[in-house]
């Protein structure tokens, strides 16, 4: 387990979420996948003006709304994604720019597929811990892309969350310890001048998802001294509706801890904004005093953990900065037809 | 496709900054040297909130190169809370949904691509106001 | 300052021109300028081109037109100012004679738009919007024009059909205007049913783009000589600019150039507005149309919709425009459309205008720029 010497905690969090929705059924009308693939109701779509940059500018400006916090003040910009709109140029620094935190800060890309948001997490907490600064944001922000007619098209959504790591007494939630477990296991990557990801099937739960989660959760728990029934909330990394209630059951948890940060029915896998996104949603109801365990994944492999408990300042700012519900209940339905115009899927030039 | 042209935009685009008068309090937008309501040139930078209300919409249909991807697309005049009028397009809106006096709020969107390889542009849009502001 | 006379016009057929390019159109409208006004070479010439540079990659364009219309050497330059290029170079002509300066000018208006289609010309007519807050946000000249159009239906509480009556008038006058591109009337029904090119906009509310050049010649009363007493004079002469984007003016639905340099020519040709007998406005959309009337004092605010329901725009109405056509179904070669209405009006004022020929006097000719940021006003008499 890990802890810094300087106690921490999130000063501030915002999330985001596209306006626009598509259906599994729809999806699976036109490549006629059959109702038994359906593993969620539908997910994000972003619109043709929004790409990673612009939903993490908005859960940025969220974060810093709900933390009260001049922009100034921030030491860095970290953005985790594996689909930002350069390959090369960091999206990091137009976020900063586009928030206020520039020009004297650090700001940078990370990536570790669907974990890279927690990853600049542990590096913001590492950061502001050290006492190298005193605020510090992570953000996960991703447009994912499936492949036309792939299992992961019915998933691959879009989304994005933000947290400012700051000092303890000034946090909603502070840290308790957190763990990460890496592997080198190759369940999901992408070649340079590949459109669209390999997954590896099967191979992609239990050597992949499962051990990791469940190694980088369990470690961190019992260095803590806890147990499943320690914590009010649990969060996962959310591929589909199954494996983050399999894995919950799994360590231990019940519905009642994993329900109300369980969102990808609604808005499909976020990827880097996954598990940012569920943790966002309990935070946006959780009383002062609560525990909440997080554990991302992301593919490659590895899971980050933390144990958070919030403070009395968590129920600060929920009006009128807009709740991860509020971008939820939002939609507007659209066809395959727009959907694949508004991924790209049709060639324009 | 011109860099310097659109970076030294980009504070204004971004966080939607004009300037304020420091003689009459006049807030204006976009940026200028002298205030057309005192004629001071005692202007500081001033950031809009971003909030406001729509005053004329449309829907363009024939767009220039470099837009003619997004077609149609709803713009508007906006009046924002602070007072001046700014050009912007509309978006996270269905394009007969627009109406005068809808209550808006500045986003930060892509404005246009050039082309696959070029610079990406982003700058403010308006959307319909997600939540009251209190 | 000295008397003004137009002693010569010349324009070619406003259309796409697949085979001829902007000099050549250029200089066969000189050419039939300078015959009618019995001269062979001018002291200056002054070209009015809005867009050569972007949609033809051509610039220095007034030398090379002296050049090519056999007037090498002559003092010539080009003048832009959008959509009001061609009366800015009428003004800048007037000025050069008016002043004394200059005995015998030229000012030719030529566009030559077909040579690109599509949203290339659409990025090209957007240049004379505001290029750092307009146009960078997609807003073509026809969805500002939009954005006044929807404002102005809702504060005057009109449909899109009312402005029918604009295109109506225009197309009705080109049947009989052999230079004119759309010779055929519209009815309101296909206006109505027009696809739409910025909501509420239409490509029946659009004047359109196309090719074409026109040439007058003025003259002060010494080199005029005798013609001068058959010739048109301009009477009247003024230009005013206005913010550049829509968002900077205190009230859009407000054309404060058209204002001030109308009233500054009523002012110089002692003529009151009523006293206008034909108005060869700016209609590249119906929107500014109305605009251009009210604020030229020729109908009140948000009533210039009404006057031409009312049908007092049409040849036989109190005040008639576009006689010839305007710039909706005449056409519009942008930088040139100016000059074409000090030709088409120095018709109407000879007595030359054939089937649409209207008792006139004095006639009043207002160029625009963009949404209304230059405004360029001239006034001719009858001889």
């Amino acid at each position: 387990m890990m802890k810094p010497l300087r106690d921490v905690g999130l000063v501030g969090y915002g999330a985001y979420v596209p306006r626009y929705r598509i259906s599994a059924e729809e999806i699976s009308r036109v490549w006629k996948m059959g109702e038994d693939n359906l593993q969620l109701e539908e997910k994000a779509v972003p619109g043709l003006d929004e790409d990673t940059t612009t939903i993490a500018i908005e859960a940025a400006r969220n974060a810093l709304r709900k933390a009260a916090l001049d922009p100034s003040k921030l030491s860095a910009v970290w953005l985790g994604s594996e689909s930002k709109p350069y390959s090369v140029k960091p999206t990091a620094t137009i976020v900063a720019e586009a928030v206020g935190a520039t020009p004297h800060t650090t700001a940078a890309d990370w990536e570790f597929a669907c974990k890279a948001g927690t990853e600049a997490m542990q590096a913001a907490i590492g950061f502001v811990g050290s006492g190298m600064a005193d605020y510090a944001m992570a953000i996960g922000a991703d447009t994912a892309q499936g492949k036309p007619g792939d299992q992961l098209e019915y998933t691959a959504g879009a989304g994005g969350a933000a947290f400012v790591v700051g000092p303890k007494d000034e946090s909603m939630a502070y840290l308790e310890g957190s763990h990460s477990y890496v592997t080198d296991t190759p369940d999901f990557f992408r070649r340079p001048n590949q459109q669209y990801p390999t997954h590896g099937s099967r191979f992609t739960g239990e050597p992949s998802y499962f051990t990791h989660t469940i190694m980088a959760a369990r470690t961190l728990m019992d260095e803590l001294g806890y147990g499943p029934e320690d914590y009010d909330r649990v969060v996962f990394h959310q591929p589909n509706s199954k494996f983050p209630v399999r894995v919950a059951k799994r360590l231990g948890f019940v519905e009642e801890q994993y329900r109300d940060g369980l969102l990808v029915p609604y808005v499909g896998n976020t990827y880097a904004a996954s598990s940012g996104i569920g943790l966002a949603a309990v935070l946006d109801k959780a009383e002062p005093g609560e525990r909440i365990l997080l554990a991302s994944y992301g593919s490659g492999a590895g899971s980050d953990a933390f144990s958070f408990v919030t403070t009395e300042y968590i129920t600060r700012g929920r009006n009128p900065i807009p709740q991860i519900s509020d971008y939820v209940n939002r939609r507007r339905e659209i066809d395959y037809a727009q959907y694949a115009r508004h991924r790209g899927k049709l060639v324009m030039y | 496709m011109s860099l310097a042209k659109h970076w030294r935009m980009q504070q204004q685009r971004y966080r939607l900054t004009g300037m304020e008068c420091e003689d009459c309090g006049a807030k204006l937008l976009p940026r200028r040297l002298v205030c057309p309501r005192c004629k001071s040139h005692n202007l500081q930078p001033y950031s809009f909130k971003g909030q406001g209300m729509v005053h004329s919409y449309t829907v363009v249909y024939d767009a220039p190169s470099g837009y003619d991807g997004y077609v149609p697309y709803p713009a508007a005049l906006v009046r924002l809370d602070e007072g001046p009028l700014v050009a912007a397009q509309l978006t996270d809106v269905d394009i007969d949904e627009a109406y005068i006096g809808m209550p808006v709020e500045m986003v930060t969107r892509r404005l246009r691509e050039h082309g696959e390889s070029g610079l990406i542009v982003y700058g403010y849009k308006f959307r319909p106001k997600l939540k009251d502001q209190a | 300052m000295r008397r003004v006379y137009i002693t010569g016009i010349g324009q070619t057929p406003v259309r796409e021109h697949w085979d001829r390019s902007a000099r050549d159109l250029a200089a066969s409208s000189i050419l039939q300028a300078l015959e009618q006004a019995g001269i062979d070479k001018a002291d200056a010439i002054y070209v009015g081109n809005a867009l050569s540079g972007e949609l033809t990659g051509q610039e220095q364009l007034a030398a090379l037109i002296a050049d090519f219309a056999g007037l090498t050497g002559t003092e010539a330059i080009r003048v832009e100012a959008a959509g009001a290029s061609g009366g800015a170079a009428v003004r800048l002509g007037y000025l050069a004679v008016a002043s004394g300066v200059h005995d015998t000018v030229l000012v030719t208006g030529v566009e030559k738009m077909s040579d690109l289609a599509g949203p290339a010309v659409e990025e090209a007519l957007a240049t004379s919007t505001d290029e750092e807050y307009e146009a960078i946000h997609g807003l073509s000249i026809a969805a500002l024009h939009a954005l006044l159009m929807r404002r102005y239906m809702h504060d005057y509480d009109l449909e899109r059909r009312d402005f029918a009556h604009f295109s109506m008038n225009s197309h009705r006058n080109a049947v009989n205007n052999e230079y004119a591109m759309f010779r055929r009337p519209i009815t309101v029904e296909a206006f109505e049913k027009a696809r739409l090119v910025a909501d509420p906009i239409s490509l029946l509310d659009s004047a359109p783009v196309a090719d074409g050049a026109a040439t007058i010649v003025l003259c002060s009363d010494k080199a005029a000589g005798e013609r001068a007493n058959s010739s048109v004079e301009i009477t009247g002469s003024a230009l005013a600019t206005d913010a550049l984007a829509l968002h900077d003016r205190p009230n859009p639905l407000f054309l404060r150039a058209v204002q001030e340099s109308a009233h500054k020519a009523y002012a110089q040709a002692g003529v009151a507005p009523k006293q206008i007998d034909i108005f060869e406005l700016h209609d590249a959309f119906a929107i500014l149309a109305t605009l251009s009337l009210e604020a030229s004092g020729l109908a009140p605010e948000g009533q210039g919709v009404r006057l031409a329901m009312e049908g007092e725009i049409a040849l036989e109405g109190r005040i008639p425009i576009c006689t010839m056509g305007g710039q909706k179904a005449r056409g519009y070669p942008v930088g040139a459309a100016g000059v074409y209405q000090i030709v088409e009006l120095a018709q109407q004022l000879r007595g030359d205008a054939g089937a649409n020929q209207v008792d006139a006097r004095v006639g009043m000719a207002q160029s625009i720029g963009g949404t209304g940021a230059t405004a360029v006003t001239h006034i001719l008499r009858s001889p």
